[in-house]
């Protein structure tokens, strides 16, 4: 029997959740905020939150000393195209795994997350020979090509979880009404799993955004997105938390609005499936 | 041949020769954000005048990633970069693998003579200039004079060790925040180690003798390590083990350290706009212990390029205006003699402007008491004041550093501390093969 909701716990309950989320929120609320002071404001110890010199100068100086559009740019290009690049692999490769599962189906998807367990730096020599070999060095199509395949473990995981959840007896119909392979997977199985495609889709957009290691190693100048922005104002001698604080700032602010504004699918399709 | 067809090709012929007039060679520099290299980025109209025909493309990154990303492309021959960033750690030893371009054909008017020795003896690899300075740095002792008025003492101009003990417990009030000796503790090769390798050398101590065999199972080193962890357990902040330039300097800014013994670059700050102590900052040599040696280490942050970079001639170019006299004069004229990046050239020490700047003749002093190539009182096979010049040390410095850095923390005793210091350090040397 269910409990019943009292005002009282619907109140606790909120505060905890708030809490919860403020604590989680709490660093990048103070990177923020961190963004507005002046350099001896933002390391003054006792930490100043209200009585602190609040300034603009860190963002006019961050964007005066930067190219941030060409940044942004690449930024968008990489994570939106090795995204689409991935799920435009992973879907197929999904299907069969859900759908027509062979005998070493669940041996290729344990190693397939395997990967992912490596340390990149593992393969760093590697990498970076086979990249300056092929001309992909600092290049957008090499980003794309190597982050779509750092994260393609993820993505066929994903839809293969979303993809499992649906009737196979659909897909059945489909090709008993002369549906050809092609057409059962983009007619029919990708509308039904279009939530799943779509946090897939997010979460691969906000981890290609968020990589750091590969695409500061990999680019120079052409190619480098906001994680090599950011990097360029860490400064082994002399204060800059609140330039750097301003560059993060400026880093995750679209992906964070992306997040906002999706998150109702978001969560939508990271809970698909939770509950039966 | 028709009209047209000539005055096709008189136009082909005329866009050939202006299409090679404006070709420009871009060359890609790759460096660290630090207030010099700011600097220089914000003047490269002068560059660009001078040069129209080198366009210069900045890569800016953090210390330890730019340092990976140099390593990795001239290991791998890649030949991204142009002209490489790189301090006195790296120049000797990419230096001897053949790695670098020898600045030795740098014109004239460069006056390599120029450069200050210790410097320049730290760039130079068999007899060739591997690199070109453009901001040297040693260590020094920053003090609050106004606190040791009122501690009715008075800093030497070459103190001891005893004499910093002393300064630091008259000038340490815990109840009031105020700590007599603020340094490094932090873990890193060129955090805690850079500062407790050259204030090793000072108490006659070495990393390894003349057959690499760690020296950290003897007195000398054992005696650096009880000295500095009881001067910063007595006279240290909270929390030292984590402190780095830095979070040191935050505090010395604060008001909050009587002395702070680091690079010799933190005399601008500690002078500067966001230091609440700037009127009230003396400068003294780095300790010693009367052995002949004094606790200050030797940085250049210097430019060089890679074999493998394919624009050597514009690169050189580069360097040379960044490097040069000329580019002193540049600064000083838009950002005044303060701002100058110092250590690198004896001329900017005999300019009267210069000699007016309150750090400038202790910084020089403290360049020129150092000496990489014999950095120690008893011999050793290496060079380099507060690293050794061997491609391990990296690795080693930081994990030294890990252990001592824990023993700060009271994790371990000192003892401890050195006991799996001489283990790890001993293991590593002979896996490498230096101990048969």
């Amino acid at each position: 029997m269910a409990r019943a909701v009292t005002p009282r716990r619907k109140a606790l309950n909120t505060v905890a959740a708030w809490s919860v989320a403020l604590i989680i929120f709490f660093p990048v609320l103070w990177m923020i905020l961190t963004s507005f002071k002046t350099e001896p404001s933002a390391v003054a110890m006792p930490p100043q939150l209200f009585s602190a010199d609040w300034t603009l100068e860190n963002y006019s100086e961050v964007w005066a000393r930067s190219d941030y559009p060409r940044f942004f740019w690449n930024s968008v290009v990489i994570s939106v195209g090795s995204t689409l690049l991935g799920l435009a692999i992973a879907i197929p490769a999904a299907w069969s795994m859900a759908f027509v599962p062979g005998k070493r189906t669940k041996d290729l998807l344990m190693w397939m997350l395997s990967t992912k367990m490596m340390p990149a730096v593992a393969v760093l020599i590697p990498m970076y020979l086979i990249f300056q070999r092929t001309g992909l060095f600092d290049t957008k199509t090499g980003l794309v090509l190597a982050l779509m395949l750092m994260n393609l473990p993820i993505i066929v995981w994903m839809l293969y979880t979303y993809f499992k959840e649906i009737p196979g007896e659909i897909l059945e119909a489909s090709r008993m009404d002369g549906a050809s392979l092609w057409k059962e997977i983009v007619y029919v199985l990708t509308p039904m799993a279009v939530p799943g495609i779509a946090s897939t889709m997010l979460l691969n957009v906000i981890l290609a955004w968020n990589e750091a290691f590969w695409t500061i190693t990999l680019t120079t100048t052409k190619a480098a997105p906001l994680s090599a922005f950011i990097a360029s104002f860490s400064s082994p001698q002399g204060l800059f938390y609140g330039k750097l604080s301003a560059a993060s700032t400026m880093a995750i602010a679209p992906i964070l609005i992306l997040g906002w504004f999706s998150q109702k699918q978001l969560v939508r399709g990271l809970t698909f499936g939770a509950v039966k | 041949m028709t009209l047209t067809m000539r005055a096709l090709l008189g136009a082909t012929a005329v866009c050939a020769l202006a299409s090679g007039a404006m070709a420009q060679t871009t060359i890609t520099v790759a460096t660290v954000n630090n207030g010099d290299m700011v600097r220089m980025q914000g003047l490269m109209d002068d560059f660009n005048t001078k040069h129209p025909d080198i366009k210069v493309e900045w890569v800016t990154l953090e210390e330890n990633v730019l340092r990976q990303n140099v390593t990795t492309d001239i290991a791998t021959g890649g030949g991204q970069y142009d002209v490489m960033t790189i301090g006195t750690y790296e120049v000797p030893i990419w230096g001897k693998q053949g790695w670098l371009v020898s600045l030795n054909d740098l014109p004239a008017e460069y006056d390599v003579d120029d450069l200050l020795p210790a410097i320049r003896g730290g760039l130079t690899v068999d007899g060739n200039l591997m690199a070109a300075p453009f901001y040297g740095e040693s260590s020094m002792v920053m003090y609050r004079k106004d606190l040791m008025e009122a501690a009715g003492m008075t800093m030497p101009d070459a103190p001891t060790w005893a004499d910093i003990e002393k300064a630091a417990a008259a000038m340490t009030n815990k109840d009031a925040e105020q700590y007599g000796v603020c340094l490094r503790g932090k873990a890193g090769w060129g955090e805690n180690m850079a500062f407790l390798t050259a204030m090793s050398n000072s108490f006659g101590a070495r990393w390894f003798d003349e057959n690499w065999v760690p020296q950290f199972d003897q007195p000398e080193w054992k005696a650096t390590l009880d000295f500095y962890l009881n001067l910063m357990t007595n006279y240290g902040p909270p929390g030292a083990s984590n402190n780095g330039f830095n979070e040191n300097l935050t505090l010395f800014n604060q008001g909050k350290c009587g002395m702070w013994i680091d690079a010799t670059v933190a005399a601008s700050f500690v002078t500067g706009k966001d230091s609440t102590v700037a009127d009230k900052v003396g400068f003294a040599l780095a300790p010693d212990n009367g052995l002949g040696k004094r606790g200050n280490w030797l940085w250049a942050w210097s430019l060089a390029i890679p074999t493998s970079s394919k624009n050597q001639e514009a690169a050189k170019t580069f360097i040379d205006w960044a490097t040069n006299k000329d580019y002193l004069a540049l600064v000083a004229s838009k950002e005044g003699w303060a701002n100058v990046p110092p250590g690198t050239r004896t001329s900017l020490y005999s300019n009267e402007e210069y000699a007016k700047v309150p750090f400038a003749k202790m910084t020089l002093d403290s360049i020129n008491s150092a000496d990489p190539t014999a950095p120690t009182v008893k011999p050793v096979p290496y060079v380099g004041v507060q690293f050794v010049a061997i491609p391990e040390f990296q690795g080693l410095g930081t994990s030294v550093g890990e252990l001592f850095s824990a023993a700060l923390a009271g994790q371990s005793t000192g003892d401890e501390a050195l006991a799996a210091a001489q283990t790890l350090v001993t293991d590593e040397m002979t896996s490498a093969g230096y101990i048969k």
